[in-house]
């Protein structure tokens, strides 16, 4: 019962996060508004750590297979693909590891500048 | 036989894990890196439903429990990130001019290979979004008259190169900091990259799950006006 219940609970999170999505004209999805409503009621105690945390675990846990259906989706993309592929190929490849290295290194960056400033 | 195989209603999920079962037992297998289960299920997905003539909405339609757990899943990375708080509070600045710095790299490369490329607007619209996460992403390029299953391809690709290359580009770039080497996962390749990233550390993690909010949110306010700057 304990893993339904929290199952429950991450859902109310989803709906809530869909209801946010269909009211506000806002560029977010329902998920990341589900999970910022989590995160609240989790910080506001409004919900206990132990209520949502196995059943999140396990379903973060799923994660690498939940996009298996998405990427198969590729398939139907072939001759669309293939007219772009010089692009898209870099696009995914250097763009990302760029953005990567980018991200990181400015992140590190601060973060050791602000340390070194505050001794 | 594909009939026969698919009359039930169970088929898509099975054929879904059974894939990635698989693709994981050859990772475990070879040890290497590119077999990852997504990718190698993927493909073994794709030439399952094309050596027997089953079209992808078919398959779409029954591995639709797979899919319905996404948005659970999602929300649920509100509690690592909740267990990552005090770190979270304390790099606040890094962790957002990091997450800045991310998304302007990746519009502003996109812009550049449009330029050199020149490529044609609903093509180089469908390519902004690609380093957010795909609820973010397909709106955003249907929003401005891309091409959403361009982008989702796109951002699926994206996602899986960033998971499998999240160890050597942190290595590459001398990224150290568990911190930093979150938010470059994060930002560069969603939750894919983001399941990476769960596996080298709780602050890793939930680092980079936050970076998928962040940097998607970030992304879909920012193409707007990139727009105006393509070819």
């Amino acid at each position: 019962m304990r893993y339904l219940f929290q199952f429950l609970r991450i859902l109310v999170f989803c709906f809530l996060g869909e209801v946010l999505h269909g009211l506000l004209p806002l560029p977010v999805p329902a998920s990341i508004y589900g999970l910022a409503l989590l995160l609240a009621a989790l910080k506001m105690r409004l919900i206990r750590l132990d209520q949502v945390k196995e059943t999140a675990g396990f379903l973060i846990a799923l994660f690498p297979v939940l996009f298996l259906p998405g990427a198969v989706g590729i398939m139907e993309l072939g001759a669309l693909l293939a007219d772009l592929w010089l692009p898209a190929l870099l696009a995914v490849t250097l763009v990302t590891a760029l953005v990567m290295g980018a991200a990181g290194r400015v992140t590190q960056a601060v973060a050791r500048w602000k340390e070194a400033r505050h001794g | 036989m594909a009939e026969f195989l698919t009359h039930g209603a169970v088929w898509g999920v099975l054929l879904t894990l059974g894939a990635f079962a698989l693709g994981n037992f050859l990772q475990k297998r070879t040890r290497q890196a590119w077999c990852n289960p997504l990718l190698l299920g993927s493909i073994f997905v794709i030439l399952f439903l094309r050596l027997l003539g089953i079209s992808y909405p078919d398959y779409q339609a029954s591995a639709g429990p797979v899919n319905y757990l996404l948005l659970p899943a999602t929300v649920s990375l509100a509690v690592p990130l909740y267990e990552q708080w005090e770190t979270l509070q304390k790099n606040a600045a890094a962790i957002l001019s990091g997450i800045a710095a991310g998304v302007l790299v990746s519009v502003g490369a996109i812009l550049g290979l449009a330029w050199v490329f020149q490529l044609n607007r609903a093509a180089a619209i469908s390519l902004l979004p690609k380093s957010v996460t795909t609820a973010i992403g397909i709106d955003v390029a249907g929003e401005l008259g891309g091409i959403p299953a361009l982008t989702t391809a796109v951002i699926m690709l994206t996602g899986i190169f960033g998971n499998l290359t999240a160890q050597a580009a942190c290595k590459l770039f001398h990224i150290k900091d568990p911190v930093a080497r979150g938010v470059g996962i994060g930002s560069a390749s969603h939750a894919i990259g983001t399941t990476r990233a769960l596996e080298m550390g709780p602050v890793e993690g939930a680092m980079s799950s936050l970076s998928i909010a962040a940097a998607g949110i970030l992304t879909a306010l920012l193409c707007p006006l990139a727009v105006n700057l393509l070819p």
